[in-house]
């Protein structure tokens, strides 16, 4: 244990030499190559802020890089796409739980707006799925965040700051993934329902909306449970539907238990989908949305902003701060 | 960073006086007794803590917090102290905060949460949450002792994580003293709240970037049915390749849980689980979720593990049968104390099906320094415990436990492994960080812990090791480090 005998360096796998990342940080250059921004699929790219013309447009390396099925994890360049990606875990029965997002988008853009798709109640947050980050930072060098395997506590976890930081701190340039097995069985149902009372009758549904008026339920697993789980909906009112309704672009967090009394807040008179159990309601709002976050929590993303990139050159324009308004992608 | 001087409190120090007009002077503790009990963990590493303060609620802590920062001494948070790695050994004569108090519990059902102190014991929590159809998911084999304050700190795992996730995937909020003394909410109930996720870059900082006060847990809904497997193995090397061949089945068990024989044999004398004794190892496997779900996983894991030399394959016929089977692998540490009077315990990832290879060198590396090694680990996410087990009392045993853990760390990194997957760095592995990680990796880490805390006030020298950037990291010296205190040890 003296500290002695470990050897100064990392050991040799842990110092990237792969050329693509590397040409990628070139390409993002140093402290002083002035002011950079990534883009992916374009599919959420008027969110979190409006991103500075100024600023040089470069797109990160795509690919998958290894995918293990035993494993469970899947190496892959943060400008793949997430078609291409799943092109590529399907054939292993796998997946990743980065479902209902645009299949145009990428990995790294997914990630760097942070945003669940509605699939969170069962899926949980896209924020989990990220196990290793390799980025290129302000000074243009690469930093590896996390570690490669599916249990990791080495240290702080710059992976969670990274999901939904609008590549402020960073540029993603590969990224590994935990993966999923795929359902054999899956199923939406619709119709009239009180989405409460439905909720605390199933176990764990994967995805719950509702409209004021009908409920949406996405169902998976085994085929008999599926099918149980649906016999259950539909002996409260909901039939088998192709898929989930349309979501209006604006996107609101809120506590899930408020969501049942959204149809009460004149400031949601509209048309909306709430996704229950999670605390989201797609809608149209006029104006911005109201700054949540105290003082203290502003205080901490400004100095996270100002130690990770002094020279403000990594995507500005973007903050994380600024409350989302609509995401042009539907889900 | 200031850095403070070693002083003997008193009780008539302007410090001690001001913690108790905050608190009260029945819960400020200065005595030898009390901090020399503070100043250690359950890892084999001593500190001295300074002052020892128990604070019941938020304004507490940060009234606490506030009086410490303005005499210029450094804060540790603690919770139960059933740490491995000496996250919660005090460094630099601390103000120590210590949270076995703060035991409230509110169930926010309707958000499918509870609000909970930081020193609420996680399997009381669980307890609480039963009747009402729910329970917190990560299960730390310490989960009758250690706090949910601590499960934070550590990220903690547990055999359940496989399926569930670990700590970080089950706190929703955390409310939370800052090291400037501010309050501030990190994530929120709704759904990726706007910001970077400082929720996310709290749990797992091992109590350098805060101490919570008020924390968010997630409720997750009791499973509608469990199965619990015992396979039973000649060689560990197929049991090994029965946890990969399960996984490549396409199931995700809630828990796959290895024992070799050597820890088989002691937990069956001690606890009289039912486990066969002349078993090379054994896995236990549960699976949870919907009724025919859990059937169709049962068949699939029974078939794997036949396939893979299993002689025999159990199902536990009812909960009692259950309980006993889980019984026997938590205590598996209590048992230890019938082989050798002392053990060490070391904690890394490895790729699940590198799982064999490590676990064969872990065995020569014990082998090369004459130690016994005895392995229960939770084999479904590849995270190794390889405990070795020895007397102190023999002279020169402890470079030898020393030697061949550092071996074991390095096998594990050389497999693609990480340095800890639930214990955490502390003070153990801060000298491995750099085996892992390169300067800028390090730097940036530093960066993350710079924005919470500057001046590197909250739990000094731990994590990240000297040269990251931090401006503080001192160092235990080496007669810390090596003083021997095991007793109490869980995985």
């Amino acid at each position: 244990m003296s500290a002695a005998l470990a050897p100064v360096g990392p050991l040799p796998d842990r110092v990237v030499r792969d050329p693509v990342l590397l040409a990628f940080a070139d390409q993002v250059g140093g402290q002083d190559a002035g002011p950079v921004a990534v883009q992916g699929g374009r599919t959420q790219w008027n969110l979190g802020g409006t991103a500075d013309p100024a600023a040089r447009l470069i797109r990160a390396p795509s690919g998958v890089v290894a995918f293990e099925p035993a494993e469970m994890t899947v190496q892959v360049r943060a400008g793949t796409t997430l078609d291409e990606l799943d092109a590529v875990l399907a054939p292993a029965g796998q997946r990743v739980a980065l479902q209902g997002l645009p299949a145009e988008a990428t990995v790294g853009g997914v990630l760097s707006v942070g945003l669940s798709g509605p699939m969170r109640l069962g899926h949980g947050p896209i924020r989990d799925t990220l196990l290793q980050a390799r980025y290129v930072s302000a000074e243009g060098l690469l930093v590896t965040a996390g570690g490669p395997t599916v249990k990791n506590v080495t240290g702080f976890d710059l992976c969670r700051v990274l999901v939904g930081s609008y590549g402020t701190l960073g540029l993603l340039a590969e990224v590994t993934l935990r993966t999923r097995p795929r359902p054999q069985a899956s199923v939406w149902l619709a119709g009239r329902a009180d989405p409460a009372d439905l909720f605390d009758r199933l176990y764990r549904p994967v995805s719950m909306l509702w409209n004021g008026a009908e409920v949406w339920l996405y169902l998976e697993g085994y085929p008999d449970d599926v099918a149980a789980q649906a016999a259950l909906a539909e002996s409260a009112g909901l039939s088998l539907v192709p898929g989930p309704p349309r979501f209006p672009a604006g996107r609101r967090s809120v506590p899930p238990a408020t969501l049942r009394h959204v149809r009460l807040d004149p400031a949601h008179q509209g048309h909306f989908v709430a996704e229950m159990g999670v605390g989201v309601v797609h809608g149209e709002w006029p104006g911005a949305s109201p700054a949540a976050a105290d003082t203290a929590v502003v205080a901490l993303n400004r100095q996270i902003k100002q130690l990770f990139d002094p020279y403000g050159r990594l995507n500005p324009g973007r903050d994380p701060m600024s409350v989302p308004t609509t995401r042009t992608g539907q889900p | 960073m200031t850095r403070t001087t070693a002083v003997e409190p008193r009780l008539n120090d302007a410090l001690v006086i001001e913690l108790a007009a905050c608190l009260s002077a029945d819960r400020v503790h200065t005595d030898h007794l009390e901090r020399a009990l503070y100043g250690r963990d359950a890892s084999l590493m001593r500190g001295d803590a300074g002052v020892v303060c128990f604070p019941r609620t938020t304004a507490e802590v940060q009234a606490a917090v506030r009086v410490a920062l303005r005499h210029g001494r450094a804060i540790v948070p603690r919770g139960s102290g059933t740490g491995l790695a000496g996250g919660a050994v005090p460094v630099q004569q601390p103000v120590l905060i210590v949270t076995t108090k703060m035991v409230d519990v509110e169930v926010d059902l309707a958000n499918r949460v509870a609000w909970v102190q930081p020193g609420v014991i996680n399997l009381d929590l669980t307890r609480q949450l039963r009747p009402l159809g729910f329970h917190f998911a990560p299960d730390p084999s310490s989960q009758q002792s250690c706090s949910l304050g601590g499960n934070v700190a550590n990220n903690s795992g547990g055999p359940h994580c496989l399926a569930y996730g670990v700590t970080s995937a089950h706190i929703v909020a955390i409310e939370v003293v800052l090291p400037d003394g501010e309050l501030a909410m990190l994530g929120g109930l709704g759904a990726d709240p706007d910001g970077y996720d400082l929720r996310g870059a709290f749990v797992g900082s091992e109590g350098c970037l805060g101490i919570a006060t008020r924390i968010a847990v997630r409720l997750t809904p009791n499973p509608p049915a469990v199965n619990t497997l015992l396979a039973d193995f000649v060689e560990p090397a197929h049991a090994a390749a029965a946890v990969s061949a399960i996984i490549a089945a396409g199931v995700v068990p809630a828990a796959i849980e290895m024992m070799d024989q050597r820890i088989t044999q002691a937990v069956e004398a001690f606890v009289g689980a039912g486990y066969p004794t002349d078993a090379g190892a054994i896995l236990l496997v549960e699976v949870d979720g919907l009724p025919s779900g859990v059937a169709a996983e049962t068949a699939i894991i029974e078939q794997v593990c036949r396939e893979q030399g299993a002689r025999s394959v159990r199902i536990a016929a009812d909960e009692a049968e259950r309980m006993l089977l889980w019984k026997g692998r938590k205590t598996a540490f209590g048992a230890v104390a019938r082989v050798k009077p002392n053990y060490y315990l070391h904690d890394t990832v490895v790729p699940r099906t590198k799982l064999l290879d490590v676990l064969q060198q872990v065995y020569a590396i014990a082998e090369r320094h004459e130690l016994i090694v005895m392995n229960v680990f939770h084999a479904g996410d590849g995270n190794l415990h390889p405990l070795l087990v020895f007397d102190a009392a023999e002279p020169g045993i402890l470079e030898r436990v020393h030697a061949a853990g550092e071996q074991i760390v390095r096998a594990s990194l050389e497999a693609g492994g990480v340095l800890s997957g639930e214990h955490g760095i502390g003070l153990e592995k801060q000298s491995f960080m750099a085996w892992q990680f390169t300067q800028p990796d390090l730097d940036a880490q530093a960066r993350l812990r710079d924005a919470f805390d500057p001046h590197a006030r909250f739990n000094p020298g731990k994590v990240l090791p000297a040269g990251s950037r931090c401006g503080d990291l001192a160092h235990l010296d080496a007669q810390h480090r090596d003083r021997l205190l095991a007793d109490g040890v869980w995985v």
